[in-house]
């Protein structure tokens, strides 16, 4: 393969000086000195959050402040770098209003040091029950602190606007006795 | 074992290809052989055949021949037979292998049956499966997936039963899901002989219950819940458990008889969390007991060993096998041996070998219990058949080790090894006990781990591999399900490692290195790799045992010799 030497300009007296240079960069400088900030004072202030932002995960309540999650375990397994963790359980027997659901978690684990945001466990959702928030920022102390349970989950998430009440209507069947009985 | 003699084979075309299969053979077993799939709810290889699902229609037609002279008819388009279609379809599960039969399974006809017949399942299908254990095996959802529509047209309420019946200890029915298949009922019928189940009312009144005043409790009764094909049938102990998606599937042996029932272990991360039968059609066919479902909880049971023990002290194994060599050695020909059936071929092999070093007795406990003819033996070890094979002992063990005792009364006896079992359960007082000194391998605390000098931590059937000889001299090998407890090494290890210790021979530490050294040894096993044992068994030569008495009586796929 043949060698081709190239050989750099020799620079003019200008350009050895380097003022054209420093004068340019000040420019700069100062054009961006009277234009409009650019940058946030964060933490003090915050982004505007657009629609369809993916941020943290976490699961919600109905309406009634139900739990809708069923833990039939689809996101954790839908879950690719494999954050979520699930006990599924009977609905607590405390919970009369609920048992026709039968299922829930009996705990709900979330791994944020492992999740990264890809919104598979909401699309997968048939309960509509996890939802990825507007929140981007999780710190913590310690590996430990980094991981979301049910209790926080539903801190995170709250309860959702929205009125499909699959279960009541499967409970209103039940004790309306549907087509039959 | 002999195969029955295939003399009547009959040529069956499927889809325009032929394939020879035995007289009797059913359209959905010859189109399986072929790799050709027909989808079906009701029919079960195990069981008779109902033919009430409708899912197995297929297109049906026979060779033509000319009613008058009785000549075959030929199509001169092709040049071949003619043949003669059936307008109506029928059911593949129903048809048998007939000369010249043809079916077609990949018709708009077939298509449109299927998706009809989806549909009216569906029609009053709950949309439980967020909720159903059978979700991820559910025959109904694989079925949707081919032949639903995906939305229903069905403007009407749905129906509604009830959802959460208890039908015995460990079965719960959700009416709502079942498509009146009747398995379950037909299982009870024919396999179990406890005839409970059965049908109530009319059309979509139609309702599964067991017969006034009976449950659904005999010992063979989850096997109902393995059948279902959809989510109607499940097990309590199973509900809400895990989804079935996430679950390994190790093959294993049921350690319960020595009937040898092949079974799948499911486990996850280290856990498991069901055992289910796995087919094997010369020992258990599709089936296995309730009671042995549940073995899985030995596994983390309060009571189990997971640290060697010396002197009272826990120790490192090393430490305790090396004080176990030591009072094994001391104890000069003072020292008996008691193996155990419940032991792997592999293991005994080892205890034998350790029982030549020591030149000790050996024996093992035998375990009576009663028989139900289906899949429970009287001979309540796994692998008493192991113990001759191996040549750990000649004759049938008692269930008392009556020679044992009498041996340490007399003084004769001032050391024992037990492997893998409880000397005080097997019939050794609490005195004759104290007597001597007892090296116990075992996996839970009992009455002879307190009294042991050494305690060795061993592992559970699901924690190791290994194989058993069950009561037809088949030889079926289990494999490692889950890890063992942590600091627990593998039986094989730790004898092999303690035969060492005594002076004997260095033999292999798993079950792949040790296997050349059975097979050199043992007559019966000269062929035989760890890893050449197929997964339905392997049937060993009886000949050599056939003049002792074995207790079993007749079971599934058994005879008891003298009967034969």
């Amino acid at each position: 393969m043949a060698v081709i030497t190239l050989h750099r300009k020799p620079l003019t007296f200008a350009e050895r000086t380097y003022l054209p240079q420093v004068a340019a960069g000040l420019w700069t400088t100062f054009k961006h000195l009277l234009r409009p900030k650019e940058t946030l004072e964060y933490p003090e202030q915050r982004p505007a959050i657009p629609p369809g932002y993916r941020g943290v995960p976490a699961l919600v309540k109905d309406p009634h402040g139900r739990e809708k999650c069923v833990s039939c375990q689809l996101c954790e397994f839908v879950c690719p770098p494999k954050a979520i963790r699930i006990t599924p359980g009977a609905v607590p027997a405390d919970q009369p209003e609920r048992t026709h659901v039968e299922k829930a978690p009996q705990e709900f684990e979330i791994d944020m040091l492992r999740c990264i945001y890809c919104g598979l466990c909401q699309e997968v959702c048939p309960e509509e029950a996890i939802f990825l928030q507007n929140q981007y920022s999780m710190t913590g102390y310690s590996r430990a602190e980094m991981v979301n349970n049910k209790e926080k989950l539903y801190a995170l998430g709250g309860t959702r606007p929205d009125a499909h009440y699959k279960w009541d209507k499967k409970k209103a069947a039940e004790s309306a006795g549907g087509a039959h009985h | 074992m002999t195969q029955p003699a295939q003399t009547d084979l009959i040529t069956v075309t499927i889809d325009g290809r032929e394939i020879a299969v035995p007289k009797g053979t059913n359209m959905i077993e010859a189109a399986r052989l072929l790799g050709i799939d027909i989808p079906h709810y009701c029919y079960h290889p195990k069981l008779s055949v109902a033919g009430n699902c409708r899912m197995c229609l297929v297109e049906m037609g026979m060779l033509a021949f000319d009613p008058a002279t009785k000549q075959p008819v030929m199509d001169p388009a092709s040049g071949k037979q003619k043949v003669n279609w059936m307008p109506k379809p029928v059911i593949a599960c129903f048809t048998n292998a007939a000369p010249g039969l043809h079916i077609r399974t990949n018709t708009p006809l077939v298509r449109e049956c299927r998706e009809g017949v989806m549909e009216f399942l569906l029609i009053n299908h709950p949309l439980d499966c967020p909720i159903c254990d059978q979700a991820g095996e559910c025959k109904l959802q694989e079925q949707a997936t081919a032949y639903g529509r995906g939305y229903s047209r069905f403007i009407e309420q749905k129906n509604v039963k009830p959802k959460r019946t208890l039908l015995g200890p460990r079965v719960m029915l959700d009416d709502e899901r079942c498509v009146l298949c009747s398995r379950c009922i037909r299982f009870s019928k024919e396999v179990a002989k406890d005839d409970v189940l059965g049908f109530v009312d009319r059309g979509s009144y139609s309702t599964l219950t067991c017969y006034p005043g009976r449950r659904l409790e005999n010992n063979y009764s989850l096997n109902t819940v393995d059948i279902c094909p959809v989510g109607a049938l499940t097990s309590v102990d199973f509900r809400f458990k895990m989804r079935v998606w996430f679950l390994k599937q190790t093959p294993s042996i049921d350690t319960e008889s020595s009937v040898g029932v092949n079974t799948t272990v499911w486990s996850r991360e280290g856990v498991i969390y069901r055992i289910t039968p796995r087919r094997n059609d010369a020992v258990n066919d599709t089936w296995m007991p309730d009671s042995g479902r549940e073995l899985y909880k030995q596994v983390r049971a309060e009571n189990r060993l997971t640290a060697a023990l010396a002197a009272g002290q826990s120790a490192t194994l090393d430490a305790a096998l090396a004080a176990a060599a030591e009072l094994l050695k001391s104890a000069a020909s003072a020292v008996a041996v008691v193996g155990s059936g419940r032991s792997s071929v592999d293991e005994q092999f080892l205890t034998r070998k350790l029982a030549a070093a020591l030149k000790a007795p050996a024996w093992i406990v035998g375990r009576a219990g009663e028989g139900d003819g289906i899949l429970l033996s009287t001979d309540r070890n796994p692998n008493t058949r192991g113990a001759l094979v191996t040549g750990l002992i000649k004759a049938l063990p008692g269930p008392q080790l009556g020679e044992l005792a009498a041996a340490i009364d007399a003084g004769k006896v001032t050391t024992v090894l037990a492997v893998n079992e409880d000397l005080a359960a097997a019939g050794l007082t609490a005195a004759q006990l104290a007597k001597v000194r007892v090296i116990y391998l075992g996996t839970h605390a009992n009455a002879t781990s307190a009294a042991a000098q050494v305690v060795l931590p061993a592992l559970t059937v699901f924690e190791k591999s290994g194989a058993f000889i069950n009561q037809q001299f088949r030889l079926q090998k289990f494999v490692t399900a889950v890890p063992g407890p942590a600091g627990v090494s593998d039986d094989l290890a730790t004898l092999a490692r303690l035969l060492v210790a005594v002076g004997g021979p260095k033999l292999g530490e798993t079950a792949t290195t040790l296997w050349p050294a059975l097979a050199a040894e043992i007559p019966a096993l000269a062929s035989v790799s760890f890893a050449g044992i197929p997964d339905e068994g392997l049937p060993l030569d009886s000949k050599p045992w056939a003049g002792l008495r074995f207790g079993e009586g007749a079971s599934l796929h058994f005879q008891p010799a003298a009967a034969t």
